[in-house]
Protein backbone atom coordinates (compact mmCIF):
# COMPACT_ATOMS: atom_id res chain seq x y z
CA UNK A 1 0.00 0.00 0.00
CA UNK A 2 1.14 3.12 -0.55
CA UNK A 3 2.79 5.38 2.02
CA UNK A 4 -0.12 8.31 2.03
CA UNK A 5 -2.51 5.78 2.41
CA UNK A 6 -1.37 4.44 6.11
CA UNK A 7 -1.52 6.26 9.57
CA UNK A 8 0.93 7.57 11.59
CA UNK A 9 0.59 4.87 14.12
CA UNK A 10 1.27 2.35 10.94
CA UNK A 11 4.11 4.36 9.43
CA UNK A 12 6.07 3.97 12.84
CA UNK A 13 5.58 0.66 13.11
CA UNK A 14 6.86 0.19 9.84
CA UNK A 15 9.70 2.62 10.20
CA UNK A 16 10.87 1.58 13.44
CA UNK A 17 10.97 -2.39 13.07
CA UNK A 18 13.22 -1.05 10.31
CA UNK A 19 10.77 -1.84 6.84
CA UNK A 20 11.16 1.63 5.67
CA UNK A 21 12.54 4.93 6.72
CA UNK A 22 10.92 8.64 6.87
CA UNK A 23 12.02 9.96 3.61
CA UNK A 24 10.23 7.54 2.20
CA UNK A 25 6.80 8.61 3.97
CA UNK A 26 7.84 12.13 2.98
CA UNK A 27 8.15 11.37 -0.30
CA UNK A 28 4.90 9.80 -0.73
CA UNK A 29 2.57 12.24 0.81
CA UNK A 30 4.52 14.82 -1.15
CA UNK A 31 4.00 12.60 -4.79
CA UNK A 32 0.23 12.65 -3.24
CA UNK A 33 0.29 16.72 -3.06
CA UNK A 34 1.61 17.24 -6.41
CA UNK A 35 -1.09 14.86 -7.91
CA UNK A 36 -4.19 16.17 -6.05
CA UNK A 37 -3.52 19.25 -4.96
CA UNK A 38 -4.76 20.75 -8.15
CA UNK A 39 -7.91 19.84 -7.76
CA UNK A 40 -8.31 20.24 -3.93
CA UNK A 41 -6.26 23.54 -2.85
CA UNK A 42 -5.92 22.63 0.46
CA UNK A 43 -2.94 24.81 1.04
CA UNK A 44 -2.25 28.71 0.96
CA UNK A 45 1.87 27.96 1.05
CA UNK A 46 3.56 24.70 0.07
CA UNK A 47 7.27 24.39 2.14
CA UNK A 48 8.80 22.93 -1.15
CA UNK A 49 12.11 22.33 1.31
CA UNK A 50 10.81 20.59 4.27
CA UNK A 51 12.16 17.29 5.14
CA UNK A 52 12.52 14.52 7.45
CA UNK A 53 15.48 16.19 10.27
CA UNK A 54 17.23 13.22 12.66
CA UNK A 55 16.22 14.29 15.79
CA UNK A 56 16.44 12.53 19.14
CA UNK A 57 12.89 11.66 19.71
CA UNK A 58 11.07 8.28 20.32
CA UNK A 59 7.21 9.64 19.24
CA UNK A 60 5.49 8.23 16.84
CA UNK A 61 5.52 11.62 15.17
CA UNK A 62 8.77 11.61 14.58
CA UNK A 63 9.88 12.41 10.35
CA UNK A 64 5.81 12.47 9.87
CA UNK A 65 4.37 14.91 7.57
CA UNK A 66 1.91 16.95 8.29
CA UNK A 67 -0.06 20.36 7.69
CA UNK A 68 -0.19 23.20 10.02
CA UNK A 69 -3.62 25.95 9.58
CA UNK A 70 -2.55 29.47 8.91
CA UNK A 71 -3.16 30.91 11.68
CA UNK A 72 -0.91 28.91 13.52
CA UNK A 73 2.74 30.91 13.63
CA UNK A 74 5.49 29.68 11.85
CA UNK A 75 8.75 31.29 12.31
CA UNK A 76 10.42 31.91 8.54
CA UNK A 77 6.98 30.03 6.99
CA UNK A 78 4.66 33.33 6.02
CA UNK A 79 1.06 32.73 8.31
CA UNK A 80 -1.31 34.84 6.72
CA UNK A 81 -4.51 33.81 8.61
CA UNK A 82 -6.30 33.50 5.04
CA UNK A 83 -6.35 37.30 4.93
CA UNK A 84 -4.92 39.66 2.32
CA UNK A 85 -3.80 42.03 5.26
CA UNK A 86 -0.92 39.42 6.02
CA UNK A 87 -0.02 38.34 2.63
CA UNK A 88 3.80 39.17 3.37
CA UNK A 89 3.60 38.26 7.07
CA UNK A 90 6.85 36.48 7.76
CA UNK A 91 6.15 35.77 11.72
CA UNK A 92 9.75 35.99 13.73
CA UNK A 93 9.26 33.42 16.02
CA UNK A 94 7.05 29.76 16.21
CA UNK A 95 3.72 28.98 18.36
CA UNK A 96 4.39 26.66 21.09
CA UNK A 97 2.49 23.72 19.20
CA UNK A 98 4.77 24.00 16.53
CA UNK A 99 8.31 24.40 18.68
CA UNK A 100 6.25 21.02 20.63
CA UNK A 101 5.75 19.03 16.89
CA UNK A 102 10.02 19.95 15.85
CA UNK A 103 11.19 18.84 19.11
CA UNK A 104 9.60 15.39 18.46
CA UNK A 105 11.04 15.70 14.59
CA UNK A 106 7.39 16.31 12.76
CA UNK A 107 7.78 17.66 9.47
CA UNK A 108 5.39 20.72 8.33
CA UNK A 109 4.75 20.57 5.03
CA UNK A 110 2.61 23.56 4.47
CA UNK A 111 0.42 25.71 5.52
CA UNK A 112 -3.48 25.18 5.04
CA UNK A 113 -6.65 27.33 3.41
CA UNK A 114 -8.81 28.88 5.69
CA UNK A 115 -11.52 31.18 6.52
CA UNK A 116 -10.11 34.72 6.91
CA UNK A 117 -8.96 35.05 10.79
CA UNK A 118 -11.42 31.64 11.09
CA UNK A 119 -14.75 33.74 10.36
CA UNK A 120 -16.73 31.05 8.68
CA UNK A 121 -18.26 27.69 8.73
CA UNK A 122 -16.98 26.59 4.48
CA UNK A 123 -13.32 27.90 3.80
CA UNK A 124 -15.17 29.86 1.16
CA UNK A 125 -14.22 33.18 2.53
CA UNK A 126 -10.65 32.97 2.13
CA UNK A 127 -8.48 36.38 0.82
CA UNK A 128 -6.51 33.47 -1.66
CA UNK A 129 -8.88 30.63 -3.05
CA UNK A 130 -11.68 28.11 -2.59
CA UNK A 131 -10.66 25.12 -1.05
CA UNK A 132 -12.74 21.59 -2.59
CA UNK A 133 -14.10 19.09 -0.55
CA UNK A 134 -12.09 16.00 -1.60
CA UNK A 135 -15.43 13.85 -1.28
CA UNK A 136 -17.04 15.60 -3.93
CA UNK A 137 -15.10 18.67 -5.53
CA UNK A 138 -17.93 21.03 -6.22
CA UNK A 139 -19.09 20.91 -2.31
CA UNK A 140 -17.00 22.73 0.58
CA UNK A 141 -14.65 20.92 3.28
CA UNK A 142 -16.04 22.97 5.90
CA UNK A 143 -14.24 25.57 7.91
CA UNK A 144 -12.99 27.78 9.22
CA UNK A 145 -10.01 25.02 8.90
CA UNK A 146 -11.13 23.27 5.77
CA UNK A 147 -7.90 23.64 4.15
CA UNK A 148 -6.36 21.10 7.00
CA UNK A 149 -9.05 18.87 7.30
CA UNK A 150 -9.09 18.58 2.84
CA UNK A 151 -5.58 18.13 3.01
CA UNK A 152 -5.32 15.32 5.37
CA UNK A 153 -8.65 13.60 3.63
CA UNK A 154 -7.05 13.72 0.64
CA UNK A 155 -3.83 11.84 1.44
CA UNK A 156 -1.85 15.30 1.95
CA UNK A 157 -0.80 14.95 5.24
CA UNK A 158 -1.03 12.79 7.53
CA UNK A 159 -1.60 14.97 10.43
CA UNK A 160 -3.00 18.81 10.90
CA UNK A 161 -3.23 21.37 13.01
CA UNK A 162 -6.37 23.67 13.53
CA UNK A 163 -8.20 25.69 15.80
CA UNK A 164 -11.69 26.05 16.95
CA UNK A 165 -13.54 28.75 18.16
CA UNK A 166 -17.21 27.89 17.34
CA UNK A 167 -16.61 24.41 15.12
CA UNK A 168 -13.61 24.92 13.01
CA UNK A 169 -12.59 21.98 13.42
CA UNK A 170 -14.86 19.56 14.28
CA UNK A 171 -17.20 20.78 11.32
CA UNK A 172 -14.40 20.34 8.54
CA UNK A 173 -13.49 17.00 10.27
CA UNK A 174 -17.02 15.65 9.95
CA UNK A 175 -17.68 17.45 6.14
CA UNK A 176 -14.42 15.34 5.16
CA UNK A 177 -14.67 11.88 7.32
CA UNK A 178 -11.86 12.04 9.78
CA UNK A 179 -11.20 12.79 13.18
CA UNK A 180 -11.08 16.73 14.49
CA UNK A 181 -10.74 16.98 18.53
CA UNK A 182 -11.31 20.59 20.58
CA UNK A 183 -9.24 20.18 23.27
CA UNK A 184 -10.52 21.71 26.69
CA UNK A 185 -9.62 25.72 26.73
CA UNK A 186 -6.39 25.69 28.03
CA UNK A 187 -5.20 22.20 27.73
CA UNK A 188 -2.73 23.19 24.58
CA UNK A 189 -1.28 26.34 24.32
CA UNK A 190 -2.17 29.27 22.28
CA UNK A 191 0.92 31.22 22.15
CA UNK A 192 1.10 31.80 18.56
CA UNK A 193 -2.24 31.27 17.46
CA UNK A 194 -3.56 34.99 15.47
CA UNK A 195 -6.25 35.52 17.85
CA UNK A 196 -9.63 35.64 16.43
CA UNK A 197 -11.88 35.45 20.01
CA UNK A 198 -9.39 34.64 23.01
CA UNK A 199 -12.20 33.33 24.83
CA UNK A 200 -13.07 31.10 22.80
CA UNK A 201 -9.99 30.20 20.60
CA UNK A 202 -8.45 26.66 20.83
CA UNK A 203 -5.92 24.74 18.83
CA UNK A 204 -6.79 20.98 18.11
CA UNK A 205 -5.76 18.31 16.24
CA UNK A 206 -6.99 16.39 12.48
CA UNK A 207 -6.29 13.02 11.50
CA UNK A 208 -7.60 9.74 9.68
CA UNK A 209 -8.38 7.70 12.55
CA UNK A 210 -8.66 8.09 16.64
CA UNK A 211 -5.70 6.28 17.61
CA UNK A 212 -3.37 9.03 15.65
CA UNK A 213 -5.44 11.66 16.94
CA UNK A 214 -4.30 10.80 20.63
CA UNK A 215 -0.55 10.31 19.45
CA UNK A 216 -0.68 13.96 18.02
CA UNK A 217 -1.97 15.59 21.30
CA UNK A 218 0.61 13.43 22.99
CA UNK A 219 3.04 16.51 21.64
CA UNK A 220 1.33 19.32 21.84
CA UNK A 221 -1.06 18.99 25.20
CA UNK A 222 0.85 20.81 28.10
CA UNK A 223 1.26 23.32 30.07
CA UNK A 224 2.53 26.79 28.82
CA UNK A 225 3.79 29.74 30.78
CA UNK A 226 3.96 31.87 27.72
CA UNK A 227 -0.09 31.42 27.52
CA UNK A 228 -1.46 33.12 30.96
CA UNK A 229 -4.68 31.09 29.97
CA UNK A 230 -2.30 27.90 30.06
CA UNK A 231 -3.98 25.34 32.81
CA UNK A 232 -1.17 24.05 34.91
CA UNK A 233 -1.98 19.90 35.46
CA UNK A 234 -0.30 17.42 34.16
CA UNK A 235 -1.24 15.43 30.46
CA UNK A 236 -2.02 11.84 30.09
CA UNK A 237 -0.69 9.13 27.91
CA UNK A 238 -3.74 9.72 25.61
CA UNK A 239 -3.23 6.36 23.82
CA UNK A 240 -3.11 4.64 27.27
CA UNK A 241 -6.98 3.86 27.87
CA UNK A 242 -7.64 4.23 24.65
CA UNK A 243 -8.98 0.16 23.86
CA UNK A 244 -10.75 0.16 27.44
CA UNK A 245 -14.30 0.00 25.24
CA UNK A 246 -17.19 1.73 26.64
CA UNK A 247 -19.42 -1.07 28.74
CA UNK A 248 -21.01 0.53 31.60
CA UNK A 249 -20.55 4.07 30.39
CA UNK A 250 -23.30 6.44 30.31
CA UNK A 251 -24.20 8.10 27.04
CA UNK A 252 -26.36 11.42 27.18
CA UNK A 253 -28.37 12.52 23.97
CA UNK A 254 -29.09 16.11 24.76
CA UNK A 255 -32.72 16.42 23.13
CA UNK A 256 -32.30 20.10 21.77
CA UNK A 257 -29.28 19.12 19.30
CA UNK A 258 -32.26 16.58 17.89
CA UNK A 259 -34.66 19.31 16.33
CA UNK A 260 -35.90 20.60 13.64
CA UNK A 261 -33.41 21.55 10.88
CA UNK A 262 -31.21 18.29 11.41
CA UNK A 263 -31.12 16.52 8.18
CA UNK A 264 -32.79 13.56 7.29
CA UNK A 265 -29.58 11.47 6.42
CA UNK A 266 -27.55 13.22 10.03
CA UNK A 267 -30.58 11.99 11.87
CA UNK A 268 -30.34 8.48 11.05
CA UNK A 269 -26.26 8.27 10.79
CA UNK A 270 -26.43 9.51 14.70
CA UNK A 271 -29.71 7.24 15.19
CA UNK A 272 -27.19 4.32 14.06
CA UNK A 273 -24.14 5.48 16.16
CA UNK A 274 -26.25 5.37 19.02
CA UNK A 275 -27.30 1.85 18.60
CA UNK A 276 -23.91 1.18 18.43
CA UNK A 277 -22.97 2.27 21.74
CA UNK A 278 -25.71 0.68 23.32
CA UNK A 279 -24.51 -2.55 21.67
CA UNK A 280 -21.18 -2.30 22.75
CA UNK A 281 -22.79 -2.15 26.31
CA UNK A 282 -23.15 1.99 27.21
CA UNK A 283 -26.17 3.17 28.48
CA UNK A 284 -28.47 5.68 26.38
CA UNK A 285 -29.55 8.50 28.64
CA UNK A 286 -31.38 11.35 27.23
CA UNK A 287 -30.98 14.89 28.61
CA UNK A 288 -31.97 18.29 28.76
CA UNK A 289 -29.92 21.69 28.24
CA UNK A 290 -32.50 24.02 27.94
CA UNK A 291 -30.30 27.08 27.60
CA UNK A 292 -28.84 25.74 24.03
CA UNK A 293 -31.75 27.40 21.99
CA UNK A 294 -29.94 30.57 22.73
CA UNK A 295 -26.14 29.80 22.18
CA UNK A 296 -26.05 30.95 18.47
CA UNK A 297 -26.77 34.42 19.60
CA UNK A 298 -24.61 34.21 22.30
CA UNK A 299 -21.72 33.42 20.52
CA UNK A 300 -21.65 35.52 17.51
CA UNK A 301 -22.43 38.13 20.29
CA UNK A 302 -19.16 37.49 21.73
CA UNK A 303 -17.14 36.24 19.27
CA UNK A 304 -18.08 39.14 17.29
CA UNK A 305 -16.69 41.37 20.28
CA UNK A 306 -13.83 39.72 20.86
CA UNK A 307 -12.60 40.41 17.44
CA UNK A 308 -13.69 43.83 17.05
CA UNK A 309 -11.28 44.43 19.74
CA UNK A 310 -8.52 41.72 18.38
CA UNK A 311 -8.36 43.27 14.97
CA UNK A 312 -7.76 46.53 16.17
CA UNK A 313 -3.69 45.72 15.48
CA UNK A 314 -4.40 45.80 11.84
CA UNK A 315 -3.47 49.39 11.39
CA UNK A 316 -1.00 49.38 8.92
CA UNK A 317 1.56 50.76 11.28
CA UNK A 318 3.83 47.84 12.89
CA UNK A 319 2.85 44.61 10.59
CA UNK A 320 1.07 43.79 7.59
CA UNK A 321 -0.72 45.79 4.96
CA UNK A 322 -0.09 49.39 4.41
CA UNK A 323 -2.48 51.42 2.27
CA UNK A 324 -1.68 55.38 2.00
CA UNK A 325 -4.22 57.96 3.07
CA UNK A 326 -3.60 61.74 3.56
CA UNK A 327 -3.18 61.02 7.81
CA UNK A 328 -3.28 58.22 10.26
CA UNK A 329 -7.05 57.45 10.34
CA UNK A 330 -7.39 57.91 6.32
CA UNK A 331 -4.55 55.41 6.05
CA UNK A 332 -5.88 52.80 8.37
CA UNK A 333 -9.34 53.03 7.68
CA UNK A 334 -8.13 52.56 3.96
CA UNK A 335 -5.42 49.61 4.84
CA UNK A 336 -8.55 47.61 6.31
CA UNK A 337 -10.92 48.40 4.06
CA UNK A 338 -8.89 46.78 1.11
CA UNK A 339 -7.55 44.22 3.60
CA UNK A 340 -10.58 42.63 5.48
CA UNK A 341 -12.73 40.65 3.52
CA UNK A 342 -16.48 41.77 3.71
CA UNK A 343 -17.02 39.05 6.47
CA UNK A 344 -14.39 39.85 8.59
CA UNK A 345 -15.74 43.79 8.02
CA UNK A 346 -19.31 42.27 9.31
CA UNK A 347 -17.80 40.91 12.10
CA UNK A 348 -15.75 43.65 13.08
CA UNK A 349 -19.11 46.33 12.99
CA UNK A 350 -21.34 43.67 14.70
CA UNK A 351 -19.10 44.15 17.32
CA UNK A 352 -18.31 47.30 17.23
CA UNK A 353 -21.92 47.96 17.82
CA UNK A 354 -22.69 45.05 20.50
CA UNK A 355 -19.58 46.95 22.51
CA UNK A 356 -20.72 50.50 21.61
CA UNK A 357 -22.17 52.82 24.26
CA UNK A 358 -25.70 52.03 25.14
CA UNK A 359 -25.71 48.86 23.53
CA UNK A 360 -23.33 46.99 26.00
CA UNK A 361 -25.05 45.78 28.50
CA UNK A 362 -28.32 44.88 25.91
CA UNK A 363 -26.28 42.65 24.01
CA UNK A 364 -22.65 41.95 25.37
CA UNK A 365 -23.30 41.71 29.04
CA UNK A 366 -26.00 40.14 28.60
CA UNK A 367 -24.69 37.07 26.52
CA UNK A 368 -21.89 36.10 28.86
CA UNK A 369 -24.55 35.93 31.61
CA UNK A 370 -26.58 33.77 29.37
CA UNK A 371 -22.71 32.07 28.75
CA UNK A 372 -23.13 30.98 32.24
CA UNK A 373 -26.22 29.34 32.10
CA UNK A 374 -25.24 27.46 28.89
CA UNK A 375 -22.08 26.31 31.00
CA UNK A 376 -24.48 25.04 34.00
CA UNK A 377 -26.57 23.21 31.66
CA UNK A 378 -23.19 21.50 30.57
CA UNK A 379 -22.18 21.09 34.23
CA UNK A 380 -25.48 19.37 35.23
CA UNK A 381 -25.44 16.87 32.07
CA UNK A 382 -21.86 15.83 33.37
CA UNK A 383 -23.48 14.91 36.84
CA UNK A 384 -25.83 12.32 35.06
CA UNK A 385 -23.73 11.58 31.65
CA UNK A 386 -19.77 10.53 31.13
CA UNK A 387 -20.05 11.42 27.52
CA UNK A 388 -22.95 13.80 25.31
CA UNK A 389 -23.52 12.48 21.90
CA UNK A 390 -24.36 15.04 19.37
CA UNK A 391 -24.49 15.90 15.55
CA UNK A 392 -21.58 17.75 14.43
CA UNK A 393 -23.37 19.79 11.54
CA UNK A 394 -27.41 19.79 10.86
CA UNK A 395 -26.39 18.67 7.25
CA UNK A 396 -23.43 16.70 5.39
CA UNK A 397 -21.48 19.11 3.47
CA UNK A 398 -23.03 21.63 0.88
CA UNK A 399 -22.73 23.11 -2.18
CA UNK A 400 -20.20 25.51 -2.85
CA UNK A 401 -21.63 29.21 -3.18
CA UNK A 402 -25.05 27.56 -1.27
CA UNK A 403 -24.94 30.07 1.52
CA UNK A 404 -22.22 32.79 0.92
CA UNK A 405 -25.13 35.71 0.37
CA UNK A 406 -27.15 34.97 3.05
CA UNK A 407 -24.75 35.71 6.25
CA UNK A 408 -27.37 34.26 9.10
CA UNK A 409 -27.46 31.31 7.19
CA UNK A 410 -24.26 30.48 7.38
CA UNK A 411 -24.32 30.98 11.22
CA UNK A 412 -27.31 28.77 11.66
CA UNK A 413 -25.07 25.90 10.22
CA UNK A 414 -22.32 25.88 13.13
CA UNK A 415 -25.83 25.27 15.79
CA UNK A 416 -24.44 21.98 17.37
CA UNK A 417 -20.43 23.12 17.96
CA UNK A 418 -20.71 26.83 19.53
CA UNK A 419 -22.12 25.53 22.69
CA UNK A 420 -18.66 23.67 23.25
CA UNK A 421 -16.53 26.84 22.74
CA UNK A 422 -18.61 28.84 24.86
CA UNK A 423 -18.56 26.46 27.80
CA UNK A 424 -14.95 25.83 27.28
CA UNK A 425 -14.87 21.88 27.82
CA UNK A 426 -13.49 19.51 24.75
CA UNK A 427 -15.43 17.64 22.13
CA UNK A 428 -14.46 15.24 19.46
CA UNK A 429 -15.70 14.67 15.94
CA UNK A 430 -15.39 11.46 14.36
CA UNK A 431 -17.20 9.81 11.29
CA UNK A 432 -20.29 7.75 11.78
CA UNK A 433 -21.64 7.09 8.35
CA UNK A 434 -21.15 7.66 4.72
CA UNK A 435 -24.49 8.37 2.70
CA UNK A 436 -24.29 9.50 -0.27
CA UNK A 437 -20.49 9.12 -0.89
CA UNK A 438 -20.39 12.01 1.67
CA UNK A 439 -19.41 11.59 5.40
CA UNK A 440 -21.53 12.00 8.73
CA UNK A 441 -20.07 13.39 11.14
CA UNK A 442 -20.97 12.74 14.93
CA UNK A 443 -19.72 14.95 18.39
CA UNK A 444 -18.74 13.54 21.59
CA UNK A 445 -18.46 16.00 23.81
CA UNK A 446 -17.06 15.57 27.58
CA UNK A 447 -16.25 17.26 31.19
CA UNK A 448 -13.11 19.50 31.16
CA UNK A 449 -10.09 17.54 30.58
CA UNK A 450 -11.61 14.70 29.69
CA UNK A 451 -10.13 13.96 26.04
CA UNK A 452 -8.70 10.66 26.73
CA UNK A 453 -12.26 9.40 27.33
CA UNK A 454 -13.46 10.99 23.94
CA UNK A 455 -10.46 9.69 22.20
CA UNK A 456 -11.56 6.27 24.16
CA UNK A 457 -15.34 6.40 23.34
CA UNK A 458 -13.98 7.68 20.11
CA UNK A 459 -11.87 4.35 19.45
CA UNK A 460 -14.75 1.87 20.39
CA UNK A 461 -17.23 2.97 17.80
CA UNK A 462 -14.24 3.33 15.29
CA UNK A 463 -13.16 -0.26 15.80
CA UNK A 464 -17.11 -1.15 14.91
CA UNK A 465 -17.89 0.93 12.59
CA UNK A 466 -14.82 0.57 9.95
CA UNK A 467 -14.41 3.89 9.16
CA UNK A 468 -10.68 4.34 10.20
CA UNK A 469 -8.42 5.51 7.80
CA UNK A 470 -10.53 6.87 4.74
CA UNK A 471 -8.97 8.36 2.00
CA UNK A 472 -11.00 10.70 -0.51
CA UNK A 473 -10.74 10.33 -4.45
CA UNK A 474 -10.69 14.11 -5.01
CA UNK A 475 -12.72 13.82 -8.42
CA UNK A 476 -10.39 10.94 -9.49
CA UNK A 477 -12.68 7.68 -8.49
CA UNK A 478 -11.41 5.30 -5.86
CA UNK B 1 -32.49 47.07 10.06
CA UNK B 2 -29.82 49.82 11.50
CA UNK B 3 -30.53 53.24 9.59
CA UNK B 4 -27.75 54.58 7.82
CA UNK B 5 -26.51 56.94 10.68
CA UNK B 6 -25.91 54.24 12.92
CA UNK B 7 -23.79 51.70 10.00
CA UNK B 8 -22.13 54.99 9.56
CA UNK B 9 -20.96 55.95 13.02
CA UNK B 10 -20.31 52.17 14.04
CA UNK B 11 -17.62 51.96 10.38
CA UNK B 12 -16.39 54.96 12.20
CA UNK B 13 -15.60 53.20 14.99
CA UNK B 14 -14.29 50.40 13.61
CA UNK B 15 -11.54 52.12 11.54
CA UNK B 16 -13.37 50.80 8.36
CA UNK B 17 -14.49 52.67 5.01
CA UNK B 18 -17.54 51.70 3.43
CA UNK B 19 -18.98 52.18 0.15
CA UNK B 20 -22.43 53.09 -0.33
CA UNK B 21 -23.19 50.00 -1.93
CA UNK B 22 -21.62 48.46 1.67
CA UNK B 23 -23.87 50.89 3.73
CA UNK B 24 -26.95 49.81 2.21
CA UNK B 25 -25.95 45.97 2.58
CA UNK B 26 -24.78 45.98 5.94
CA UNK B 27 -27.71 48.06 7.01
CA UNK B 28 -30.15 45.11 6.26
CA UNK B 29 -27.79 42.41 6.99
CA UNK B 30 -26.49 43.95 10.68
CA UNK B 31 -30.06 44.50 11.36
CA UNK B 32 -30.98 41.10 10.75
CA UNK B 33 -28.61 39.38 12.56
CA UNK B 34 -28.68 41.60 15.60
CA UNK B 35 -32.47 41.00 15.34
CA UNK B 36 -31.65 37.57 15.79
CA UNK B 37 -29.34 38.39 19.08
CA UNK B 38 -32.79 39.80 20.42
CA UNK B 39 -33.68 36.72 21.48
CA UNK B 40 -31.35 36.53 24.57
CA UNK B 41 -33.85 39.33 25.76
CA UNK B 42 -36.15 36.87 26.92
CA UNK B 43 -33.75 34.79 29.08
CA UNK B 44 -34.02 35.66 32.60
CA UNK B 45 -30.42 36.53 34.00
CA UNK B 46 -31.47 37.70 37.34
CA UNK B 47 -28.97 36.86 39.75
CA UNK B 48 -26.32 35.23 37.29
CA UNK B 49 -22.97 36.66 37.23
CA UNK B 50 -21.25 37.31 33.65
CA UNK B 51 -18.81 34.65 32.78
CA UNK B 52 -15.55 35.84 30.61
CA UNK B 53 -13.92 32.82 30.68
CA UNK B 54 -14.79 29.43 30.86
CA UNK B 55 -12.07 27.92 33.18
CA UNK B 56 -11.38 29.29 36.22
CA UNK B 57 -8.40 32.09 35.65
CA UNK B 58 -6.46 34.83 38.18
CA UNK B 59 -3.59 36.87 37.98
CA UNK B 60 -0.69 34.95 37.01
CA UNK B 61 2.42 36.83 38.39
CA UNK B 62 6.26 36.55 37.57
CA UNK B 63 9.46 37.75 38.43
CA UNK B 64 10.38 41.20 36.88
CA UNK B 65 13.66 39.55 35.30
CA UNK B 66 15.18 40.61 31.62
CA UNK B 67 14.78 37.01 29.73
CA UNK B 68 16.05 37.33 25.39
CA UNK B 69 13.64 38.58 23.53
CA UNK B 70 12.89 39.98 19.74
CA UNK B 71 16.18 41.97 18.63
CA UNK B 72 15.31 45.37 16.68
CA UNK B 73 15.76 43.91 13.24
CA UNK B 74 13.52 41.34 13.93
CA UNK B 75 11.02 43.27 15.53
CA UNK B 76 10.67 45.61 12.41
CA UNK B 77 11.10 43.15 9.90
CA UNK B 78 7.34 42.95 8.95
CA UNK B 79 6.57 46.98 9.13
CA UNK B 80 5.38 48.89 6.21
CA UNK B 81 7.60 51.31 7.06
CA UNK B 82 10.96 51.67 9.43
CA UNK B 83 14.21 53.89 9.62
CA UNK B 84 15.66 51.19 11.13
CA UNK B 85 15.49 52.52 14.22
CA UNK B 86 11.28 52.90 14.85
CA UNK B 87 8.10 52.67 12.88
CA UNK B 88 7.45 54.95 10.06
CA UNK B 89 3.65 56.18 10.10
CA UNK B 90 1.54 58.91 8.71
CA UNK B 91 1.32 62.59 10.84
CA UNK B 92 -0.87 62.16 14.12
CA UNK B 93 -1.21 65.50 15.04
CA UNK B 94 -1.59 68.30 11.91
CA UNK B 95 -0.15 71.64 12.58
Amino acid sequence: MEMFRQTINQLHKRISNGEIVAADVVESVKQRIAAVEPAVKAFITICDDSEAVAVESSSPLAGMPGVVKDNICTQGIRTTCGSRILENFIPPYNATVIDRLNAVGAVVLGKTNQDEFGMGSSTENSGYHITCNPWDLSRVPGGSSGGSAAAVASGQALWALGSDTGGSIRQPAAFCGIVGMKPTYGRVSRYGLVAYASSLDTIGTLTRDVYDNALLMNVIAGYDERDSTSINAPCEDYTAGIYDGVRGLKIGLPKQYFGEGLSAEVAAALEQAVQTYRDLGAEIIEVDMPNTKYALATYYIIATAEASSNLARYDGVSYGLRVEGKNIVDMSERTREQGFSEEVRRRIMLGTYTLSAGYYDAYYNKALKVRRLIKNDFDAAFLQVDVLLTPVAPTQAFKIGEKTDDPLAMYLSDICTVTVNLAGVPALSLPCAFTNNLPVGMQLIGAPLSEALLLRVGCAFEQTSGLANKIAPCGGGK
Amino acid sequence: MLSREQVEKVASLSRLQLSPQELEKFSVQLGAIIEYMEVLNSVDTTNIEPMIYAVPTTNIYREDIRKPSLNHVTALQNAPETDGEYFIAPTVVEK
